[in-house]
């Protein structure tokens, strides 16, 4: 018995002083985030013995720490430095890992804050898969991708479409996207009929999670360039552009303040009279404006 | 052969005794049933990463067991001195170490089976409820029986490196067996560079060493066939079959060494 209250005034002590530290400022956390001991691929895949799974599961688990943490820093100068190290590192360990090499892409692809910015580096990840598995379509539909969304080379991205297309138990819309591509390239409807294809044909949780969410940028694109038509009418008939949306709800061209496809209020600028998304916006940010209008 | 067997029976009963086993065991259970929180840190890879920490467990607490359970086997005995009673019985000394070779089997074979069903188990939750077009991303279901073949495999290798364990307990200490044991398994799993050697040495001598080594060292890699098995590939039974047999066939030469030290050993 005595132990046993023993044990229940020890641990209500312990939970105690646990409540309490919370409360203390934490310590200045050691610059060690961005460090990375081995970077050799052949020493680690040696060095392994047969824990090279685990281990590959590890720098994957680090690639995703780092891209998110990252990703969410409000540090100015913010750097993806040890993106591609960790991910060679994983894709090595794993040859076969195939989420490594695909989403991998993804992070190195994306531009800048948002990602590393670096798709000739998800290029090179890409063909390094490719290289393992040569009959992986995936692979050379995710290069012609790259291609098209973030290198914005149309002829490049069709002849990868095309070769994903040749491979071995690849979907019958790609040949036909290759052609697409290759007619209107970088045309916002094609964009729109890539990710559109993706997500119907999405057998992962993160190809549907990215598809919505290309496909809601394409609205909301579709949607800026149409307020800032109406803003520009406005301006033309009232002398002087709007000052906020209401000036625009009041004269009835708006019947209500605009929202992006996640409902965050769009910005207005009243003195150029550009429309922006709201800063918070989960769409932040919008693929390059170099993307040709409809 | 009954005293084979009773010597086994004793040496499974004084392990299942060991409260240190049960702490390996439930700790290995624990890490295997974690594994499907540390699949949810990752993105879309939760499966393939519950069967990698699951597999690389039930290998490496195996691992701990063959060798720190192994390395003591004989030298307990000498070191308490029942060595002396229990050789004045009718027991021949090639029957001693096969008895507690046997017993340490049958505990490990016992403790991999416990892993394995806390295995499938969280496997088993895992794939409960998933629909169908997310199945279709598995390059194999959660409960697939092709995982019970890389067990075997590991089981194997954890045969031989009890072996090992055994072999050098019969004429070293506890500390040095183990290093030597662990020492063997590490330079097992890097025996396919020795066979490479010669195309990195010049010295033809040192380039046929490196070949003669990579012969008659254990090829640990021979047994691992996690890789193939977690990405659904398919391994050849004929490849499975013969990575047993040189499992056996080392085994037995392990063995023989063991009972030929330990039969010439003096015990006065």
């Amino acid at each position: 018995m005595r132990t046993a209250l023993a044990l229940v005034i020890l641990l209500a002590a312990a939970v105690g002083l646990q409540a309490v530290r919370e409360q203390q400022a934490p310590l200045a956390s050691p610059t060690t985030e961005n460090l990375l001991y081995v970077r050799s691929p052949e020493f680690m895949t040696r060095a392994a013995l047969s824990y090279d799974l685990l281990l590959a599961d590890v720098y994957w688990i680090r690639a995703v720490q780092h891209f998110g943490q990252t990703k969410l820093s409000k540090t100015q100068g913010k750097q993806y430095d040890l993106l591609l190290p960790l991910l060679d590192l994983a894709t090595s360990l794993d040859p076969r890992f195939n989420i490594a090499y695909r989403f991998g892409a993804i992070f190195l692809a994306e531009d800048y804050p948002g990602g590393a910015g670096r798709p000739d580096h998800a290029i090179a990840l890409l063909q390094k898969g490719l290289e393992q598995q040569p009959g992986k379509w995936e692979f050379a539909q995710d290069i012609g991708f790259v291609h098209y969304w973030w290198r914005k080379d149309y002829s490049e991205a069709a002849e990868w479409f095309t070769r994903a297309g040749e491979m071995p138990g690849a979907p019958n819309w790609l040949p036909a996207l290759a052609a697409v591509t290759l007619a209107q390239g970088g045309n916002r409807e094609s964009s729109r009929r890539l990710w559109q294809e993706l997500l119907n044909s999405a057998d992962a949780e993160w190809i549907t999670t990215q598809a919505r969410l290309r496909l809601s940028q394409l609205d909301a694109m579709d949607q800026i360039d149409t307020l800032e038509r109406v803003v520009g009418l406005y301006a033309q008939r009232a002398g002087s552009p709007p000052r906020t949306w209401l000036d625009l709800v009041r004269a009835g061209y708006l019947r209500g303040l605009p929202v992006d496809p996640e409902r965050y209020e769009y910005q207005l600028n009243p003195t150029s009279g550009a429309v922006t998304l709201a800063e918070r916006s989960p769409l932040n940010p919008l693929p390059s404006r170099e993307q040709p209008r409809r | 052969m009954r005293a084979v067997g009773h010597i086994a029976v004793n040496v499974f009963k004084e392990s299942v005794r060991d409260k240190v086993l049960y702490s390996i065991v439930a700790f290995a259970v624990m890490l295997i049933a974690v594994s499907y929180l540390l699949g949810q840190l990752t993105a879309g890879q939760d499966l393939k990463i519950i069967k990698d920490l699951g597999l690389a467990s039930i290998a490496t607490f195996g691992l701990l067991i063959a060798v720190f359970i192994g390395i003591g086997l004989v030298w307990k005995e000498v070191e308490r001195r029942s060595i002396y009673g229990l050789l004045t019985k009718p027991i021949r000394r090639w029957e001693f170490i096969l008895g507690k070779y046997a017993g340490l089997m049958l505990t490990l074979l016992v403790n991999v089976s416990v892993m394995t069903a806390a295995f499938y188990a969280v496997l088993a939750y895992q794939g409960w409820g998933v629909d169908a077009l997310a199945r279709q991303a598995w390059p194999a279901p959660p409960m697939d029986p092709a995982l019970l073949a890389a067990i075997a495999l590991i089981f194997v290798e954890l045969m031989l490196v009890t072996a090992i364990a055994l072999f050098f307990s019969t004429f070293s200490s506890p500390f040095l067996s183990a290093v030597l044991t662990l020492g063997l398994w590490v330079i097992g799993h890097f025996n396919a560079d020795l066979r490479n050697f010669e195309n990195v040495l010049e010295s033809r001598a040192a380039a046929w060493l490196a070949r003669g080594l990579y012969y008659v060292l254990p090829n640990f890699d021979a047994f691992d066939i996690k890789a193939q098995v977690v990405h659904g590939q398919h391994v050849a039974a004929s490849y499975i079959g013969l990575s047993m047999l040189y499992g056996a066939v080392y085994m037995a030469l392990v063995l023989t060494g063991a009972v030929a030290i330990f039969a010439r050993r003096d015990f006065k």
